[in-house]
């Protein structure tokens, strides 16, 4: 049936048809972004002892599942464990077989079966007995991480991870609670943001170009006009046309406060026609709406005029990303225009449809005719620098769309309570620490949690202690709190340490262990981080997310 | 410093943890108390029986349920029963993962409650192919706790009204604590509801609302979307052309010739921007949908469902909010109980007309009011019938009234009784002329 159209007009591709819910949100460039992607995930460090596995490593894998759905290029698991009897009760991607066989095999195994189009690969060893081969890490997109790990293992893997530019997240999951961080580059821009469509509306009322003024300049007869092209006429022209009028009486300065907005605003609306049977009309109610947010001049947000004095973009070299050329190339058109690109799109609006077609191409044209200005100070760009290979067109015109939302997040390293930890890290702790029904807590549970594994797995195996010795609990609970007050004891107050022991508490109960349904909520949380990291769209976090399952609540913080 | 926070008194329960046993994770919690635990909570072999002879009834076995399924699988509940009527398609692989591409056309229900049984030992899971309207109390009677992962607002209210109705306040079995999720894209929320006394799926209505259709006249007459051109297609040129086939949004030459019929008419009009995926997009109202955030939401979900059934720490009071696309955003708040909720209160809710629209208009206007999405509403007063569909006889003798004015019709401030063959209750709204 579908044969007796022209191929161009035949259905999707069956990938396509596979993947549709998920290319509305991110799209070709998205998924192809993905599909270029390889993930590491380093799901257990070694046993804890002789009768503890360690980490059962079921939030990691659950991420795993919501990126090979989505189809990400491929995975490697590293994971020394075997798989025991308690794995089965919390671990999907196991079967009654898999007692005794590799877990990182088996799990491999069972989560390639969800998509044929994803490589899974997996080593039974520690991760540290991966570092030494120099070409491993950098095959790999995305580190994940699943703690606690000793800080042994944890430390080079994440300076490696750093020098290459590896994004890495650092996942717990213990009983109710979890936590993760992200270390992203120290640079990392984001282009495609997806800001709410009401917030990226840019129509440029209060300084229309030529052909823009052409067209508002058409509705002279305005006052003669039929009811039907009255209540015709596109909103966007009415303002404009109103704004001429308003500038008359108001020595050609157009509506610049709050109260003359207003005032504007009910003229607008006096000049709309009632006699008519509907008794008023929709386009003249679209042109009051929109008063209070279209007539206002064009202001650069502070965050984009950051990223212009980033020093990034001052200082360009040949191998700077493509993202600061574009970013110079507009700080220029800025400093020219006092504007940004127009991004050129139109929110729909009551008009006839010839009518409305020919605004939307006139914005069209400023926005190419601002894109080959833009477009061409790049090229300048690419050839001052003796660039090799020149910047595709369509990655400029992205960005130009893009200009007034793009965003550069400065990464961070995973946060820890530590001798050599950040004192800001520190000090946001501290504030945090006395904030009433902040999730902190929690963090520095996970903290004494880390630490206290990380003396077990260290220790010489002779004297084993299980991860619930109340002995070991307690001195490292003092001594990440000493790390936490420094110098000054009474940093902590008796209300944060209660909370902190409560936390620690709720933590103990779990032994260690994982709850399914908090690791497979934890591992949609780290999973919608990847996806954002690996597509370079959307907002990623900054950088640590504790949740709280006890209570049915999470909270970011910037550690 | 002092570590041990026990509540003063409590003393610790005797310690029922197999080991090495497979649940020993979930059985420590089970066994242990916690610093959020309630006072009156028994740790340890009762809750454990709690759970493990609570019957669970899921409904949805698409991308929540399929999460949902394996979640409670995994938190140790044993009896499970899955409703769901819908076939596998290939859009559901990216994220419905108990289903591969040789399931394409098989039932959800059977395929996902095959597999979780397969892959966890000591589950049962019951599946049912069919609609959760075919079910009557008795059979939602049996449950202990009712979970739903549905991407439709109608089966929502249903089981909400349902749940509502069965509630008998001498017998508490007869409350049936109803967990729902819900995700559209990077988004989603998960609330939990005790029928009848905390906020329901009506109460928070609004909360939902529709997507503003567009007006007809624009997409007969003056298009300027490539979405007026499809939805003309759909809406228009099929009836006129092609009104002997029933449009089918699954049928890729249907959707193909809506299509082409749009491409066309937007080509007339110099309009961008119609392609095959926007035109199955509008047609089918698709909602994009990911597997992350149904992994957040149906866990969240689950987890309330695992406190309800055990007490092991307080449950979701009541409503948890998701945003994924700026970081990771949460917000736990209590929803309202409203009294003037047509299903849980008793006050008929208050809705502002315009004295001068038609009858007509007004029941047009019910569809997409936030306050009533109601689609096909048959309404009367406490003395006359305003409008009903059915039987054809009353029909006819009412249809006269749609063309008349509310204000020929009822007094300000008067209630109407509002029926829809989608729910099995009366809504009760109070006209206020504005």
């Amino acid at each position: 049936m579908t044969d007796a159209f022209p191929a161009a007009l035949t259905g999707p591709t069956s990938k396509e048809r596979k993947y549709d819910r998920q290319l509305r949100l991110w799209a070709a460039t998205g998924q192809q972004a993905l599909e270029d992607s390889r993930v590491l995930l380093v799901n257990s460090d070694g046993p804890l002892g002789q009768h503890n596995t360690g980490v059962s490593g079921v939030a990691g894998v659950e991420t795993l599942k919501n990126l090979v759905l989505p189809g990400i290029g491929g995975f490697t698991i590293v994971d020394p464990a075997v798989v025991t009897e308690s794995d089965l009760g919390v671990n999907f991607f196991l079967e009654e077989d898999s007692l005794g066989k590799s877990r990182a095999e088996e799990t491999c195994r069972l989560l390639k079966e969800l998509n044929p189009d994803v490589q899974g690969h997996y080593y039974a060893k520690r991760v540290e007995d991966l570092l030494s081969d120099p070409q491993f890490l950098p095959q790999h997109k995305l580190v994940i991480i699943s703690g606690p790990i000793r800080r042994s293992t944890l430390a080079p893997l994440t300076q490696e991870a750093k020098q290459l530019g590896i994004p890495v997240l650092y996942l717990h999951s213990v009983g109710f609670f979890s936590t993760f961080s992200v270390q992203l580059p120290a640079e990392f821009p984001i282009v495609e943001t997806h800001p709410d469509p009401e917030s990226t509306q840019d129509l440029r009322l209060l300084s229309p170009w030529p052909e823009l003024v052409a067209a508002a300049a058409k509705l002279e007869n305005l006052e003669t006009m039929d009811d039907h092209e009255h209540g015709h006429v596109p909103y966007l022209l009415l303002l404009l046309h109103f704004l001429e009028q308003w500038k008359h009486s108001h020595q050609g300065n157009a509506p610049s406060n709050y109260k003359e907005k207003t005032e504007f605003r009910e003229f607008v609306r006096s000049q709309a026609r009632t006699s008519n049977p509907e008794g008023g009309e929709e386009n003249f109610d679209e042109a009051v709406a929109a008063v209070l947010k279209t007539i206002t001049p064009f202001s650069l947000r502070s965050s984009i005029r950051e990223i212009f004095e980033m020093n990034e973009c001052q200082q360009l070299t040949a191998s700077s990303q493509n993202f600061w050329l574009i970013a110079s190339a507009i700080k220029t058109f800025h400093a020219t225009h006092g504007v940004l690109p127009l991004p050129g799109s139109l929110p729909d609006m009551k008009a006839q449809s010839a009518d409305y077609v020919s605004i939307q191409n006139i914005y069209k044209a400023k926005a190419r005719k601002d894109l080959s200005e833009v477009t061409a100070t790049v090229r300048q760009l690419e050839t001052q620098l003796n660039r090799q290979s020149a910047i595709p067109d369509r990655e400029i015109e992205v960005f130009c769309k893009n200009a007034a939302h793009i965003k550069v997040v400065r990464g961070r390293e995973i946060p820890q309570i530590s001798i050599d930890s950040d004192a800001s890290t520190l000090n946001t702790i501290r504030n945090e620490l006395n904030t009433p029904d902040s999730l902190i807590p929690i963090f520095v549970a996970m903290q004494i949690l880390d630490s206290v594994v990380d003396e077990i797995q260290t220790s010489s195996l002779e004297e084993e202690r299980s991860v619930d010795d109340d002995g070991l609990w307690n001195s490292h609970t003092e001594r990440i709190l000493a790390l936490l007050t420094g110098a000054d004891g009474a940093a902590v107050g008796p209300e944060a340490r209660a909370q902190i022991a409560r936390a620690t508490k709720e933590l103990r109960r779990a032994e260690g262990g994982e709850l399914h349904n908090v690791s497979s909520l934890t591992g949609g949380l780290v999973a919608q981080e990847a996806l954002k990291v690996l597509t370079r769209q959307y907002g990623p976090l900054d950088n640590t997310c504790v949740f709280d399952g006890a209570r049915s609540r999470s909270q970011m913080y910037r550690l | 410093m002092d570590v041990d926070v026990n509540t003063p008194g409590a003393p610790e329960a005797p310690v029922y943890v197999d080991q090495q046993g497979r649940w020993k994770h979930l059985h420590n919690v089970l066994s242990k108390r916690g610093p959020f635990t309630d006072e009156d909570w028994t740790p340890g072999p009762e809750t454990i029986d709690a759970l493990e002879s609570s019957k669970i009834l899921v409904i949805g076995a698409g991308g929540l349920g399929c999460e949902i399924l394996k979640n409670l699988a995994l938190s140790g509940f044993k009896d499970i029963h899955v409703i769901d009527m819908d076939t596998i398609d290939i859009s559901n692989l990216n994220r419905q993962f108990l289903f591969r591409h040789a399931d394409i056309g098989k039932p959800k229900a059977k395929v996902a409650a095959a597999f979780v049984q397969k892959r966890v030992k000591g589950v049962t899971i019951a599946p049912y192919v069919g609609k959760i309207q075919d079910k009557d109390e008795d059979y939602y009677m049996q449950f202990k706790i009712i979970i739903c992962g549905l991407d439709s607002i109608e089966a929502r209210r249903w089981i909400n009204a349902t749940l509502i109705s069965m509630v008998d306040m001498e017998n508490p079995e007869s409350l049936k604590p109803l967990v729902d999720g819900g995700t559209e894209g990077f988004k989603g929320q998960a609330r939990v509801i005790l029928p009848t006394l905390s906020s329901c799926i009506e109460c928070q209505l609004d909360m939902h609302a529709p997507r503003p259709a567009v007006p007809l006249c624009t997409i007969a007459t003056i298009p300027r979307q490539p979405q007026h051109c499809i939805e003309w297609a759909h809406q228009i040129a099929w009836q006129e052309k092609r009104k002997d086939d029933t449009f089918d949004s699954d049928d890729m030459e249907h959707i193909s010739w809506v299509y082409n019929a749009a491409y066309e008419r937007a080509q007339q009009f110099h309009i961008h921007g119609v392609t095959f995926q926007m035109t199955q997009g509008v047609v089918k109202n698709i909602i994009p949908a990911i597997a992350s955030t149904n992994a957040v939401i149906a866990a969240s979900t689950t987890s309330e469902v695992l406190k309800i059934a055990t007490g092991c720490n307080p449950y979701l009071d009541n409503y948890m909010m998701y945003a994924g696309e700026e970081g990771v955003y949460t917000y736990t708040f209590e929803a309202e109980k409203k009294p003037d909720c047509p299903v849980c209160g008793n006050l008929a809710r208050k809705i502002d007309v315009d004295p001068n629209m038609t009858l007509g208009e007004f029941i047009d206007s019910l569809g997409e009011r936030a306050e009533s999405q109601l689609k096909k509403p048959s309404m009367r007063t406490e003395e006359k019938t305003l409008y009903q569909r059915f039987p054809p006889q009353l029909e006819e003798s009412t249809r006269p009234h749609l063309k008349l004015k509310l204000s020929e019709l009822v007094e300000d401030g008067q209630e109407i009784a509002v029926s829809d063959p989608a729910y099995t209750i009366d809504f009760r709204f109070r006209l206020n002329f504005n």
